[in-house]
């Protein structure tokens, strides 16, 4: 789960991780009150997306006075951001954090993640900060330094001294670093996060180390013990498609092509997009209908895809295990005759019952194309489209 | 022969009272599997099924029906302890079936069993099945066929696709194993490789793999370097967007990193015969074993 750089620093803040003083705003009035409550005269107003880039697509802006301050805030709020993340859609932004100026000496990055290459956690720092870390990482990856966390006995100061000295940093600033590196860790671990990132790790004249910004994204499956992060989550971030998927378990994502595809299992899912493109369609979604596929799931999974309206065709592609597929060639079947379904519907059953539901199918008198196997079923409905 | 699973696995089934389970517990028996015990913590006492006892401890389980070998149905909260307590009590192989275990609760899991004699598969994953012998796990058995092919995969229907293609094209498979989807898993493809290079039964490899992390470029070094026999693989996810996570919490293109043509040239360039579609595995390893 992500959530927005206000509320990571309102949790970096929860654990002593030092960040600047700043208040959320979510209308022109508001930004000027928090300006108001700030110890300088220069505020940053900060648009609050889910996506990174946002100075670039003209999201952060530095007032040197109120008057400024306002103009910026009624330009910022409303409008429709586009960074290099959000696509050429962009996003509408509802907020915006409003901060206290700095005096920056030095820009640097810190980063903690899962490596799944010996999976342990890994703190990383580099002296690169304020640029995007994979290009840094692609191009002068000895610029980033790491240490992995010992699960054992967690992160060490001696470990986060490496990263201070490794970064350059001097006199009071490498126990202002450390003491940041070892709370960022705490709060970290304490809320299962899935990746935090400080980017820049701002020095400032006075040799105070602080968060400039802050990215923190939640580990889905351990919510479960962190209900109180829930709360964090905006609706207005997700794509609705996905949203309204997610309600019925239906895992959803939303693409630019016009082939629908409902599938069972993730792989196969991503496999049968795979082969939609190989044979000249485009994918317009990636959906896994997931273990069970029920009549029920396979009829949500209808009314998601159509909601869609670049799709021109379906593909259903399931490979049955536990899933008997006569119950989802019914599925299918029923789904049909209650929902309008307007679209040529290519139908793959294979595995239990595959015999069965091509009878099934059949006998239904419906318009469905069946189609024998992966490649069959790629070119069928590619075929269709083409016609 | 097999890898993992073979003649001499006993297995128990942690969870066995679950309806997941017993399901899958019944499926396995189904399939000739010597399935010797069950625990639930509680339930110790009950009897599965009319033949299978279940006990409140993995412990207590192997010393008294000798079981070696566990498969785990345990819902997320409670599947880290399990695979300690499996690991614990000696289990040369514990395979967990778990999706949605929190990956904080894996590394320490990951750090618990590291320098233990065992085996662990999963999480997330469909299992291991050796065709002919039994299976631990939640693939459809028929599909199989005993044979000389090993399987490696990361994905669940992904890999009944590819068997299904080996099996109509009566190429059997000496053992099949889903390694799982997860960010932190115990075999690795690499661990995987170094069984079935020392297993006299399996001829050709095919390897199943998906975008996110490294272990695919990992995998082809090594294999480069040590592995004797044809490989056969795929990578799905070449369509996928970044950033998106595709169902896996493992598959996900992040920072650049894991993509499917990444992983596909690095494997090309090991001499590994990588399909660009998912619907030519079976005849790429019909042409490589001939």
């Amino acid at each position: 789960m992500k959530i927005h750089e206000y509320q990571a620093k309102e949790i970096l803040r929860k654990y002593n991780v030092p960040v600047p003083e700043g208040f959320v705003a979510f209308s022109v009035e508001e930004a000027v009150e928090a300006a108001k409550k700030l110890p300088t005269e220069i505020a940053v107003i900060k648009a609050q997306i889910h996506a990174g880039g946002r100075g670039k697509g003209g999201g952060v802006k530095i007032a040197k006075n109120p008057a400024e301050l306002k103009e910026y805030a009624q330009q910022i709020l409303g409008m429709n951001l586009v960074t290099h993340q959000t696509g050429p859609e962009g996003k509408e932004v509802k907020k915006l954090l409003i901060e206290q100026g700095m005096d920056i000496d030095r820009e640097l990055y810190l980063g903690m993640v899962l490596d799944r290459g010996n999976s342990r956690f890994a703190m990383m720092a580099s002296t690169e900060g304020g640029m995007e870390i994979e290009k840094v990482a692609a191009e002068t990856p000895e610029k980033i330094l790491k240490v992995w966390v010992d699960p054992k006995v967690g992160l060490q100061a001696f470990q986060a001294r490496q990263l201070a000295f490794g970064l350059g940093l001097e006199g009071k600033q490498v126990s202002s670093a450390v003491k940041f590196i070892l709370s960022l860790y705490k709060a970290f671990m304490a809320n299962d996060c899935s990746i935090a990132e400080i980017n820049p790790l701002v020095v400032t004249k006075q040799g105070d180390v602080l968060a400039l910004d802050a990215k923190i994204n939640f580990d889905d499956s351990a919510l479960y013990r962190h209900k109180n992060l829930l709360e964090l989550r905006d609706l207005d971030e997700e794509e609705p498609l996905e949203l309204e998927a997610s309600k019925y378990d239906l895992n959803y994502i939303k693409l630019d092509g016009n082939v629908g595809c409902m599938v069972n299992g993730a792989g196969l899912a991503m496999a049968t997009m795979d082969i939609i493109k190989l044979t000249g369609g485009e994918p317009a979604n990636f959906l896994d209908v997931g273990g069970s596929a029920s009549a029920e799931t396979v009829r949500n999974g209808f009314e998601i895809i159509l909601a869609d309206p670049n799709v021109k065709a379906i593909l259903i592609n399931i490979f049955g295990g536990i899933v008997r597929c006569d119950r989802v060639a019914q599925g299918v079947i029923d789904a049909v005759n209650s929902i309008e379904v307007n679209v040529p519907i290519v139908v793959r059953l294979a595995g239990t019952n595959a015999e069965e539901a091509a009878e099934l199918l059949e006998a239904s008198g419906m318009d469905f194309t069946v189609a024998v196997d992966l490649k069959d079923a790629a070119e069928k409905v590619v075929g269709v489209l083409q016609n | 022969m097999s890898i993992l699973l073979t003649e001499n696995t006993k297995v128990l089934v942690q969870g066995i009272t679950g309806s997941e389970g017993s399901f899958h517990a019944r499926q396995m028996m189904e399939y000739n599997t010597n399935l010797v015990a069950g625990v639930t913590p509680g339930k110790g006492g009950q009897t599965f099924n009319g033949t299978v006892p279940v006990f409140n401890t993995v412990a207590e389980a192997v010393e008294k029906t000798g079981a070696n070998a566990s498969v785990i149905f345990v819902p997320p909260p409670f599947a880290a302890d399990a695979i300690m307590e499996a690991a614990d009590a000696g289990l040369g192989l514990i395979i967990c079936i778990t999706e949605g275990i929190p990956a904080m609760d894996m590394v320490h899991v990951y750090e618990y069993i590291k320098d233990k004699d065992t085996h662990l598969v999963g999480p997330n994953c469909p299992g291991v099945i050796s065709p002919g012998i039994g299976k631990m796990g939640i693939m459809p058995g028929f599909i199989h066929q005993q044979g000389h092919v090993g399987v490696i995969s990361r994905s669940g229907t992904l890999t009944y696709e590819a068997v299904g293609q080996l099996s109509s094209r009566n190429i059997g498979q000496s053992t099949c194993i889903g390694i799982g989807g997860d960010p932190v898993i115990g075999t690795k493809f690499i661990d995987a490789l170094k069984l079935f290079n020392e297993d006299d039964d399996t001829h050709a490899v095919v390897m199943i793999g998906e975008i996110g992390g490294t272990a695919e470029e990992e995998a082809a070094a090594w294999i480069k370097e040590n592995f004797k026999k044809p490989v056969v693989s795929f990578i799905a996810g070449q369509t996928a967007p970044p950033g998106r996570r595709m169902g896996h919490a493992g598959a996900i293109i992040s920072g650049g990193k894991g993509t499917a043509a990444e992983k596909m040239a690095a494997l090309r360039d090991a001499g590994i015969h990588v399909c660009n579609s998912p619907a030519e595995i079976g005849e790429t390893i019909e042409k490589v074993l001939k």
